[in-house]
């Protein structure tokens, strides 16, 4: 038998009709456990590196953590992995709700769709019964319309639908999944719409069994509380009416104006109002005490759910106020758009005509108006149709293909994806490396665990530092004792804290946890209720692997050198890693290359941010070593000879 | 106490529908708690408690399960509770064959809520004990109630059954006259 886990793959093939159930190695879930680590592995062996995102052999790749489906609270993120073809690299997304513990309770573990259907079908899967069912009659419905169709087709409330808005079908970069008022942002939609695939519907009525169900239960009822009376946990931009940190702090427009005295108190009181008076309630995913997601009804509108700063990215691009988010949300929920880059995507479009280099003829009958802009925008981009068809494709590559000087307005993009707005004064080396080399896209998805900022007292730091339970050593303790200036710190230091905090996001991404009891968290006060100390029991009560916090490092390493792996042989370089030049003012390119060297050398990479063959072997990854060595990416002597291919690519 | 009077502890559990955020921690824990071995498997389809959800509507019923019903209702009443429609269906808290709710999923077999009766006791119930936005309130309330009489044997309880049975089916008033008939006869 086995615990927490089905121990059974959906293998679909779209072009041939076919479904297939696998029975999966267990060794495999001890290896990379679940989540983004399994659907590592699965591209690693099944899609080499020739193949391009749009091919039929291209995989878009559901799978559900470790802990969906056990009493664990909070563990409901499911991982969405292909390759995009905004980056050409591993596309990371991940999707709140009930998707992932429903596709448990049906049989799998992961749902594996390749090749491509002659026209629009949805799938249905009810435990053992998995069907491609023609879809036309969803063509062009929006996201929770489609959900709300084929739950009344299919007679039950508790089927969990995944769909594609317009933007999906269209193939828009910036397409999401969306299951619900829960959203798969950063590059999957594309691919799903690419394969034909409007939807997934799926049901399920089987147990997960436990290895060890009363230690488990106990513990996890004890979270339930930690968490509920927790104000560490969950999302607190749910609860708190005081946003000036994203107002005053990130840029508007096109990631181009700080507004550092925006933030009112009258504007708190008024957008108070806005919010409660069309506020439906606050929803949860999938057995969790906190309740994240702010369901908004507007007047004659679509009702759209939202969580943390997806409330204002709309209007801080259009230079609008809450209200035009509220309004334009609904909307783009519908066409399944993603919120943080599609609205950068319409800003950067308004400044090219706005210097010039896109005209009337571009666009036709432009309003006036930045907000009816952005909805003449949304159109023209779902439909790809005119300069929307430019547009579909992010800021990067529209601004190539546009030329004329556009190029230079694509200031905020970091391996080719639009990057968070935040345009800052003196470089702090922790962020620059994790802009750098975050390969899950977005800051969000690896910074988390040590705090975004020094406190101000000894007094302070101490009694911060005495509650707090998470961090991995106590060296991270000293650290934050010793943190006086934001930008000064040893190198060693940056590595530790940026290592730290991928290490928890590859974790949760694994187990299923969601960043906001777990990863994402601590920065922001430290009481969090998952860390690297509790979660390793959590996983050998559910699935009897007998896990230690040493074993659970290593399969953070493991996941995160494998994810390396496959974009290093994708083509990934060390001179992709950079931030936005613009994000700080002032920079320090030396000592910005000095500390990536050490951190590569910290990760076990070369110079060239390739993993080493030792480091690959120590993880179990010989395999991988062996066909980059084939493939000429590493060599025998692997170290010494990047840095020499390191200098030839300089020379091209 | 007057004679013929009895003190009875009613448990109830309140239901805030208002205050529901669509979790599902109740069928969760309630699923987990009744496993064989307890908590030896997760399983929100063999929960006595399912949350009616539309997310598109905005509604969130958790409902508990009552028990089987042989046939479904003929009529449907329409609520209308602020602004919002809501089916008789969402609320009814019957296995019933109109709907695979409150059904053992491999069996088909009814299931009902207990209570979460337990030895010792629980100081609350599974569902109520994993809600933690006060959706789900547990009251225990002293009830004085009319002392029953004699109780019922066994076979006075069988033929109740199948009389409550007939009454339902035919209807009280014709099951009335037939059996004036028949023994008139
Ligand atoms: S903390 Fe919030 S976002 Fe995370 S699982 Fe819970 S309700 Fe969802
Ligand atoms: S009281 Fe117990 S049996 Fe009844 S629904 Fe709640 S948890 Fe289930
Ligand atoms: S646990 Fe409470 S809030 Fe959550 S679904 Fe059940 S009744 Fe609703």
């Amino acid at each position: 038998m086995r615990y927490g886990e089905t121990g059974v793959n959906l293998e679909i093939d779209l072009s041939r009709g076919s479904v297939e159930k696998v029975e999966t190695d267990p060794r495999l879930t001890e290896l990379f456990l679940g989540g983004q680590g399994t659907a590592a592995k699965t591209l690693w062996d099944r899609v080499p590196p020739e193949v391009e995102p749009f091919s039929p052999d291209n995989l878009l790749i559901f799978t559900a953590g470790i802990l969906h489906s056990t009493p664990v609270p909070g563990a409901n993120r499911v991982a969405v992995n292909t390759f995009s073809p905004q980056t050409n690299l591993m596309s990371h997304s991940l999707m709140g709700g009930f998707f992932g513990p429903e596709m448990k309770h049906a049989g799998y573990d992961q749902i594996i769709i390749r090749g491509k259907a002659q026209k629009l079908v949805y799938l249905y899967i009810n435990n053992d019964k998995v069907e491609i069912r023609d879809a036309s009659h969803l063509q062009g419905k929006g996201t929770t319309e489609t959900g709300d169709v084929l739950k009344k087709e299919l007679k039950d409330d508790k089927v969990q639908v995944a769909a594609i808005g317009l933007a999906g079908e269209n193939r828009v970069y910036m397409a999401s999944i969306d299951h619900g008022h829960s959203s798969a942002a950063r590059g999957v939609g594309v691919i799903m719409g690419d394969k034909r695939l409007k939807a997934i519907a799926i049901r399920g009525t089987k147990d997960i069994n436990i290895a060890h169900p009363a230690e488990l239960f106990e513990a996890s009822m004890k979270l339930h509380r930690q968490i509920a009376d927790s104000d560490g946990c969950g999302d607190w931009m749910a609860y708190d009416e005081d946003d000036s940190f994203h107002h005053n702090h990130f840029a508007w427009g096109n990631a181009r104006t700080r507004r550092k005295n925006f933030w009112s108190k009258e504007l708190e009181e008024r957008w108070r109002n806005i919010k409660y008076d069309n506020m439906d309630r606050q929803t949860s995913c999938y057995n969790c005490p906190k309740n994240c997601r702010n369901v908004i009804k507007m007047p004659g509108k679509k009702r759209f759910g939202y969580k943390c700063y997806g409330k204002d990215t709309y209007h801080m691009a259009a230079f609008k106020e809450l209200d035009f988010s509220y309004d334009i949300l609904g909307i783009a929920q519908e066409y399944g758009l993603d919120s943080y880059s599609t609205p950068q995507v319409m800003a950067f479009a308004i400044e090219l005509y706005e210097a010039g280099i896109l005209t009337d003829k571009d666009m036709p009958g432009l309003p006036a108006d930045s907000g009816d802009r952005f909805y003449y925008l949304m159109e023209k981009i779902v439909r790809r149709e005119g300069i929307g068809d430019i547009l579909a494709d992010g800021v990067s590559h529209a601004a190539i293909r546009i030329g004329n000087g556009a190029e230079a307005y694509d200031h905020n993009t970091t391996k080719k994806f639009e990057q968070l707005p935040i345009k800052l004064g003196k470089v702090n080396l922790a962020y620059f490396l994790m802009i750098a080399t975050g390969e899950k896209m977005s800051i969000t998805q690896i910074e988390g665990s040590f705090p975004q900022d020094p406190m101000r007292t000894m007094e302070e730091r101490q009694k911060f530092v005495d509650n707090w339970t998470s961090p991995p050593d106590d060296k991270f303790k000293d650290y934050f004792l010793n943190w006086e200036k934001r930008d000064v710190m040893s190198n060693q230091a940056f590595c530790e804290i940026v290592d730290w905090n991928e290490a928890m996001h590859y974790i949760d991404d694994a187990t299923g946890l969601c960043g906001f009891v777990s990863s994402f968290r601590g920065q922001f006060g430290g009481d969090v209720a998952y860390n690297i100390h509790n979660i390793p029991a959590l996983i050998e009560g559910a699935t009897g692997i007998e896990m230690d916090k040493e074993k659970l490092w290593e399969v953070f390493q493991r996941n995160r050198t494998l994810v390396r792996a496959i974009n290093v042989r994708r083509g990934l370089r060390r001179k992709d890693e950079r931030p936005p030049e613009d994000h700080w003012a002032v920079r320090d390119e030396e000592k910005e290359q000095q500390l990536l060297s050490e951190y590569y050398e910290f990760k076990g990479w070369n110079e060239d941010g390739i993993p080493t063959l030792d480091m690959l072997d120590k993880l179990g990854l010989g395999y991988v070593g062996e066909d980059l060595l084939e493939r000429g990416i590493l060599t025998d002597n692997d170290t010494i000879s990047a840095k020499e291919t390191s200098a030839a690519i300089d020379k091209v | 106490m007057k004679a013929g009077l009895k003190k009875k502890i009613v448990k109830e559990i309140k239901v805030d529908i208002s205050k529901c955020t669509g979790c599902r921690s109740c069928e969760m824990a309630c699923s987990a708690f009744h496993a064989v071995p307890k908590y030896s498997s997760l399983n929100p389809s063999k929960a006595r408690i399912r949350v009616y959800m539309d997310e598109i509507r905005d509604i969130y019923v958790p409902i508990r399960a009552g028990g089987y019903t042989q046939a479904e209702c003929n009529g449907r009443n329409l609520y209308i509770i602020n602004g919002k429609e809501y089916s008789e269906c969402a609320f009814c808290p019957a296995s019933c064959p109109s709907r695979d709710y409150f059904k053992e999923p491999s069996s088909g077999l009814p299931l009902k809520c207990d209570m979460c009766e337990d030895e010792p006791p629980l100081s609350e119930p599974m569902c109520v004990e994993a809600c933690k936005f006060d959706a789900l309130t547990y009251v225990e309330r002293e009830e004085t109630v009319a002392m029953e009489g004699t109780p019922l044997t066994e076979k006075q309880v069988e033929l109740k059954a199948a009389y409550e049975s007939l009454v339902k089916t035919h209807g009280r008033k014709k099951l009335m006259d037939v059996f004036s008939q028949l023994s008139k006869r």
